[in-house]
């Protein structure tokens, strides 16, 4: 299954079980204190390298771990005086905490539920959808906060403070970690959701050149998802439309670049490296989605990406998108889904349709409109198709996209 | 932009002699129709389908039962949509399938 994944290096298991380790000493000590769990687990993380680095790895690194997390947060809270005071008589009555500390469970059951309630608790609202994901690619995740910076083109300075403000939230708001009220947990699935579906496009569409690290995000992503469906309550089918949805995307990742880093236009894309383990995971997880009555946006997209996994175009693959785009608008209008629904339209209802709907559209000031004007006249007006993109190269902001449209004029001029 | 209701009206919905096949090429016929109004970003709320059954109140409290049969067209369903002007509203409403089969489709400004 996806959720499994080897360890080769410190790294890795840093990764796999950093958050695992911060989420149950955070159960123990409350959110407000989450801080002291990093520092935990960070400490027990050095003193492994320190200790393998000279004894040689031992047998099971994940016990030697866990041993030394539980060494550690004992030693903490014996020695804190102002915790032992303060803090435990407010959560509950001391002796009853102190037993509990005696034993921290990190059993995969208490493991599973303190990551589920961590991962309502950093999903919360009142955070600012940005800091979610950091906190969620730090908390959930245990990425580096050299990572996350990378990954949003900021410095760690950057990341720290907005982790360092999130976590305040955390504590200013006196989020708990445990599940929302029942009635509750409908409408806090769709932030949890979201927040996911925000870590999966940071990995999928994120213009860093680290490869690696954007597989991570969307592998890391997939796993959240999956996590959600071994809990009866989230195991919705929303939750399972939008894991089909990142597989059948995940599927086309390898052939998505080139060696050089170049992004591979879906036409162009080598069909045969398409991943098919994870095309047969999505379709797993679309049928498991349509168990329910409700039509989520992510069945309509985890539908169309279905479609997309169909390399050959056919009538019935170009109508049955066009058909989910139509329904993904009356949901959900955005410009984007406008024009790719334009697009479907084209492919399924040939060009005389798709131009006169592309006239109503009236998105004068988006250079995708112009990209995809450009691309209707292509075969038909060259000048227009031209005059169109050079359109779009004027309202185009990144040089990326500019020298994507400059490339696609220079294709469509003579003698070029 | 001001809001327009679009209140169509059938002259049966009487489907239980279509095939399904008919039925998907319906549901397709509105689906692209209503698609189209939504790609231009002025959709305001579909999806609400009245029952066939109902009861109307007259003066002197005498109630009868619906369908209306003193009316040819009955009213199915209705649809809200954004336009600049009624004429606007109204261009939107051509290609509307409800005309397909000899409908009417009425179109009124919401006043909010």
């Amino acid at each position: 299954m996806i959720m499994e994944k080897p360890y080769d290096s410190l790294k890795q298991l840093f990764q796999q079980e950093f958050a695992k380790m911060v989420a149950v000493i955070s159960k123990q000590f409350g959110l407000q204190h989450i801080e002291i769990a990093e520092d935990i687990v960070s400490e027990t993380f050095l003193s492994a390298t320190e200790s393998w680095g000279m004894k040689g790895t031992p047998e099971n690194p994940v016990a030697w771990l866990y041993v030394v997390a539980k060494q550690k947060t004992l030693y903490y809270f014996r020695r804190n005086k102002i915790l032992q005071k303060k803090v435990i008589p407010a959560i509950t009555s001391s002796q009853e905490k102190e037993q509990e500390m005696e034993d921290l469970d990190f059993s995969p059951q208490h493991i599973r539920d303190s990551q589920l309630q961590m991962l309502f608790a950093v999903c919360n609202p009142a955070i600012a959808s940005e800091a979610q994901i950091g906190l969620a690619l730090r908390i959930l995740c245990g990425f580096g906060i050299d990572e996350i910076a990378e990954a949003f083109f900021t410095n760690k300075e950057t990341i720290n403070k907005r982790l360092f403000r999130a976590k305040d939230k955390l504590r200013i708001e006196k989020v708990k970690m445990e599940l929302p009220p029942e009635d509750e947990i409908a409408n806090r699935l769709d932030n949890v959701l979201h927040v996911i579906y925000l870590l999966f496009s940071e990995g999928y569409y994120s213009k860093t050149q680290n490869e690696v690290l954007r597989k991570d995000f969307c592998i890391e992503a997939l796993r959240l998802g999956v996590l959600l469906t071994e809990f009866a309550i989230t195991n919705q089918p929303k939750t399972n439309a939008l894991i089909a949805l990142m597989c059948y995307h995940s599927s086309r990742f390898t052939a998505r670049q080139d060696s050089s880093g170049s992004p591979i236009l879906y036409e162009q894309q080598d069909a045969a490296l398409w991943d098919k383990d994870l095309m047969r995971q999505g379709d797993y997880f679309l049928s498991q989605s349509a168990q329910g009555s409700e039509v989520s946006s992510y069945h309509l997209e985890a539908g169309i990406a279905q479609w997309h996994c169909q390399k050959e175009d056919t009538p019935e693959k170009w109508n049955g998108i066009l058909q989910l785009y139509d329904l993904l608008l009356q949901t959900n209008y955005s410009p984007g889904v406008a024009l790719n629904r334009l697009f479907a339209l084209y492919k399924a209802k040939g060009w005389e349709t798709a131009m006169a709907e592309a006239e109503k559209l009236n998105l004068h000031d988006n250079h995708f409109y112009f990209i995809l004007l450009g691309e209707l006249y292509k075969n038909n007006d060259l000048s227009n198709a031209i005059a169109n993109l050079e359109k779009a190269y004027a309202l185009a902001r990144t040089q990326t996209d500019k020298h994507t449209i400059r490339e696609k004029i220079n294709r469509l001029t003579p003698g070029c | 932009m001001k809001e327009f209701m679009f209140l169509f009206r059938q002259p049966s919905y009487d489907y239980s002699q279509t095939s399904p096949a008919e039925m998907q090429n319906l549901y397709k016929k509105w689906q692209d129709w209503v698609g189209g109004i939504a790609a231009q970003g002025k959709l305001v709320q579909t999806g609400i389908r009245l029952a066939d059954e109902g009861k109307v109140l007259k003066a002197g409290g005498v109630v009868t039962d619906g369908p209306f049969v003193e009316i040819r067209e009955r009213l199915g369903s209705f649809m809200v949509i954004k336009a600049e002007s009624l004429e606007d509203a109204t261009t939107l409403a051509h290609g509307c399938p409800a005309l397909d089969s000899g409908g009417s489709v009425e179109i009124r400004p919401v006043y909010q």
